[in-house]
């Protein structure tokens, strides 16, 4: 085992890290830890662009963006949090264009914009230009350019090793509360060497990105497991709206690789198998552009009412065929890539089949607009911060805007590592208890796995796991498929007990971590149907058909689930009327509460496009 | 009962086929190092063959997973975004440097066996995983990042959409390492800096907004520079971003000839 010690940690390398790295490495002494290297991170997947109100090429402001964003979310935004997010956007793209970014240009030479999804002019009056782009790669230009200025910097990077636990000196998850909570430090296994590192900090940041592999069809890296939520979770961290899960309506069906909104946002149609633009019918003033939910549900609608295309009437068509090929060229190269090489289909002349894909957590670790994590309603755990798609600020509510995320990741990433390192400069290291091996727990957990000689692979359980989401908590929810779900999920968390694999060595064990990915998965697949469950509502990406309706009364709340022993007596939070969730799994019992949703200046209003 | 619209199978339009892969097995001692960037000893290597059935658009990267997942757990490669972006997947494939997870099984010749090897020219820590650190050191070596002086400005620099063009096709890199570890030159001689490091290189030496062209000139006007290219644009043919590699090097190899300074 190896100890480090700096006063700032940073876990995740995608956008968010990286830019809290580049704030926080220039005020204290910092270190990134990165399953991957930091360039291989999920945000270089990101297209279609980042939305702020610029107004290059047509009026626009802050404002409307905000509204826009908590209109996107249907109403369970945390509007303070919106309103610091849309005011930023303008100079955080100001910030990546200082840095090199090359945006597409106007032909001022200026930062050129598009539309896209639920952004809009004077609150809804038709789409507005607000996208800042660069072709449709945008995300891979903005994690090139923070990954260029930490290598400027000399940012400490430790590369492929795996955060597997959080230090903190009260173990809440075994309901030892206390006055304060401290972070210190975390618990980080290195792949190429099987070796174990204590990593000490007076603050720690969380930027460790998604959960999508636990559905099937998704746009999600094979690494976006879940670890840094899962591991705040199993500590006894609350965990945030666990049931808003963003299914992009493009993913090219059967795969799920995202298609940008983009193709949208240059004029692509969605068509059904009778050719008819459908998205007229279910958004009538914004069309194909409507947000993402409301799209992706329009389109399952259409293949359940038997209008879908191809043979087996699964899928629909994203039409682009109308578009001149050189503009095809110069602004969505990428994607149109992607539907010659995957499915053999030429956007030029053909239609692109297309399908939703599983593709945003909205919910999260909680943090306030400073990235603090949130250990209850009310009270932070000092030093610890989260930023990006592993947080809830919340600023996307219930339903992400397109663009919005490589947004969050900028601004709060960037508030996370000013406030993080701000800390540690005034914190006084806090000594660890001599008697405790602060890697025990991580130990213990990696030997059972690797000793354990017989027993299910992990691959069957991954399947399975991906397939009873798929087929009971995506687009459409019922609560008899929920509780399919749940059944399902808890049965594979009493089989992974019991899990082995076939690889016992210490080198680049990847059969062994994929293992410890599958154990974060399914604790936070039970959190998402459980929260679904409860939510006896529909609200932007969680559609319950047996509950059709948004409920303003009974729900507008944020969801808030603990992890707790089962001896707990289930009373955390702000546990009233349908929030008040104590549900026993057989060696553990995840008990919800809820949180109120700040509102500022907009009154919920019916959610039309 | 499911609630859900099945989403469409992939599965139920092609049908499926067999397909034969060979991997070239490097097993490491299992010894951890000291955690010094000491250089692993030296693994030993076989061929391990696997018969699959696999189907219609499946990649190659699905063969791995199919292998890894259902047959021999030990099969060690790396892996992410799983559609061309990440550049994680970078490995040899009958004899060509591809990403895993951007070869359809059915655009090879399925009549013989596939072979999958790791990339060429790096040390290799175990089957298709390389270590990439002399990679990273190259690309560090040629600053990529904008070098300015002066005021910033409030707003935006300005740039034409002219000169954002000359740069544009080497933004794109993803650093996986095809198109380097593709060059006779860098397997003979690693100190090379490689296509990919010049490609960065290139990216910042043509963006009008940057400042640090003629250091980076210097740089790669070293003996480990670009005149080490010999022009043989196997680079070109490995990237799978579609790069002009060898007409970026070609560019700052002119760079270097017509400078002034």
């Amino acid at each position: 085992m190896q100890t480090h010690q700096y006063d700032v940690m940073i876990v995740g390398a995608g956008g968010a890290g990286m830019r809290a790295a580049l704030e926080s490495s220039v005020r204290t002494r910092t270190a990134v830890i990165s399953k991957l290297y930091p360039t291989r991170s999920h945000t270089g997947a990101a297209q279609g662009g980042m939305c702020a109100a610029l107004a290059n090429v047509e009026e626009d402001n802050w404002e409307w963006h905000t509204f826009d964003t908590v209109k996107g979310g249907d109403y369970l935004v945390d509007q303070d949090a919106a309103e610091i997010m849309a005011k930023e956007a303008i100079d955080a793209v100001l910030d990546l264009e200082k840095m090199g970014l090359p945006f597409n240009r106007t032909p001022e030479g200026r930062i050129d914009q598009r539309r896209f999804g639920g952004h809009t002019r004077n609150h809804g009056e038709a789409a507005v230009r607000r996208s800042c782009y660069a072709a449709d790669r945008t995300g891979h230009m903005i994690l090139q350019t923070l990954y260029q200025q930490c290598v400027k910097n000399d940012v400490a990077f430790f590369n492929e090793f795996y955060v597997l636990d959080l230090l903190v000196d009260h173990d809440l998850a075994a309901g030892d509360p206390g006055e304060d909570v401290n972070v210190l430090g975390v618990v980080a296994y290195e792949l190429a060497t099987g070796e174990i590192h204590v990593f000490r900090a007076k603050s720690v940041v969380f930027a460790s990105g998604g959960a999508g592999r636990m559905f099937k069809t998704t746009s999600n890296a094979h690494t976006l497991t879940g670890d840094g939520i899962a591991v705040a979770y199993r500590r006894g961290l609350p965990i945030e709206d666990m049931e808003f899960f963003q299914f992009h309506p493009t993913g090219l069906a059967g795969l799920g690789i995202l298609l940008s909104e983009a193709a949208r946002g240059e004029g692509g149609i969605l068509r059904n198998a009778d050719g008819e633009r459908f998205m007229e019918r279910y958004a009538p003033t914004i069309k194909d552009l409507a947000p993402r939910d409301i799209v992706a549900r329009s389109m399952a609608n259409e293949v359940r009412e038997g209008r879908g295309c191809g043979p087996h009437k699964d899928y629909v068509h994203l039409d682009l065929t109308h578009l001149e090929p050189a503009h095809i060229d110069a602004k969505l190269p990428d994607i149109t890539e992607f539907a010659r090489t995957y499915l053999g289909v030429e956007p030029y002349t053909q239609p692109v089949p297309v399908y939703p894909t599983a593709h945003y957590l909205m919910g999260g670790i909680p943090t306030n607009v400073d990235g603090e994590v949130l250990r209850n309603n009310t009270d932070v755990v000092k030093g610890l911060y989260a930023a990006g798609e592993c947080a809830c600020v919340s600023v996307h509510g219930s339903n992400r805007l397109g663009t919005n995320s490589l947004l969050d990741i900028n601004v709060f990433g960037r508030r996370a590592g000013i406030a993080a390192a701000s800390y540690a400069v005034g914190a006084d290291w806090i000594e660890l208890d001599d008697d405790d091996d602060p890697a025990a727990a991580v130990v213990a957990q990696l030997d059972a796995i690797r000793s354990r000689e017989d027993g299910e692979r992990p691959g069957e359980l991954r399947r399975a796991l991906a397939e009873t989401m798929d087929a009971n908590a995506q687009v459409f929810r019922t609560e008899d498929s929920l509780t399919q779900a749940l059944a399902d999920v808890r049965e594979l968390a009493a089989r992974y007990r019991e899990v082995c694999v076939q690889d016992k060595s210490q080198a680049f064990n990847t059969d062994l971590l994929e293992a410890v990915e599958l154990g974060f998965m399914l604790d936070l697949a039970e959190v998402v149907v459980l929260g679904s469950l409860l939510r006896k509502e529909s609200r932007g990406g969680h559609f319950r058909e047996d509950y059709p309706k948004r409920d303003d009364d009974g729900f507008m709340r944020h969801t808030m689930a603990y992890r707790r022993p089962l001896s707990d007596d289930g009373s955390v939070g702000d546990a009233t009327g349908p929030f008040a969730v104590s549900s026993a799994a057989d060696d553990h019992r995840v008990v919800i509460g809820s949180k109120p949703v700040t509102q500022t200046r907009y009154q919920p209003m019916e959610r039309k496009y | 009962m499911s609630a859900t619209t099945q989403s469409p199978g992939k599965a139920a339009e092609v049908p499926s086929f067999d397909v034969t892969v060979k991997i070239m097995r490097s097993v490491p001692s299992d010894v951890p190092s000291a955690g010094y960037g000491e250089p692993v000893p030296a693994p030993t290597s076989r061929w391990d063959t696997f018969t699959l059935t696999m189907h219609g658009s499946d990649r190659v990267l699905d063969a791995l997973h199919k292998i890894k997942w259902e047959f021999d757990g030990t099969v060690t490669f790396r892996r992410s975004c799983a559609h061309g972006v990440c550049g994680s997947d970078a490995m040899r494939i009958n004899g060509r440097n591809r990403l895993a997870c951007k070869t359809l099984l059915k655009d090879l010749n399925l009549r013989k066996p596939i072979t999958i090897e790791p990339i060429k020219g790096l040390p290799v820590i175990k089957d298709l995983v390389v270590d990439m650190e002399p990679f990273f050191d190259s690309y560090r070596e040629v600053q990529p990042f904008l070098i300015v002086s002066g005021v910033e400005p409030t707003k935006e620099r300005l740039q034409s959409a002219t000169e954002r063009a000359l740069f544009d096709d080497t933004t794109k890199c993803i650093l996986c390492a095809c198109c380097t570890t593709s060059c006779p030159v860098f397997w003979v001689d690693g100190q090379y800096f490689g296509p990919s490091a010049i490609v960065n290189a290139h990216r910042w030496i043509f963006d009008s907004r940057d400042e640090g062209a003629a250091e980076r000139l210097e740089i790669l006007n070293d003996r480990e520079g670009v005149w080490r290219c010999r022009t043989t644009f196997n680079c070109t043919d490995a990237c799978p971003r579609g790069i002009e590699v060898t007409k970026a090097i070609s560019e700052v190899k002119r760079a270097i000839l017509t400078r002034t300074h």
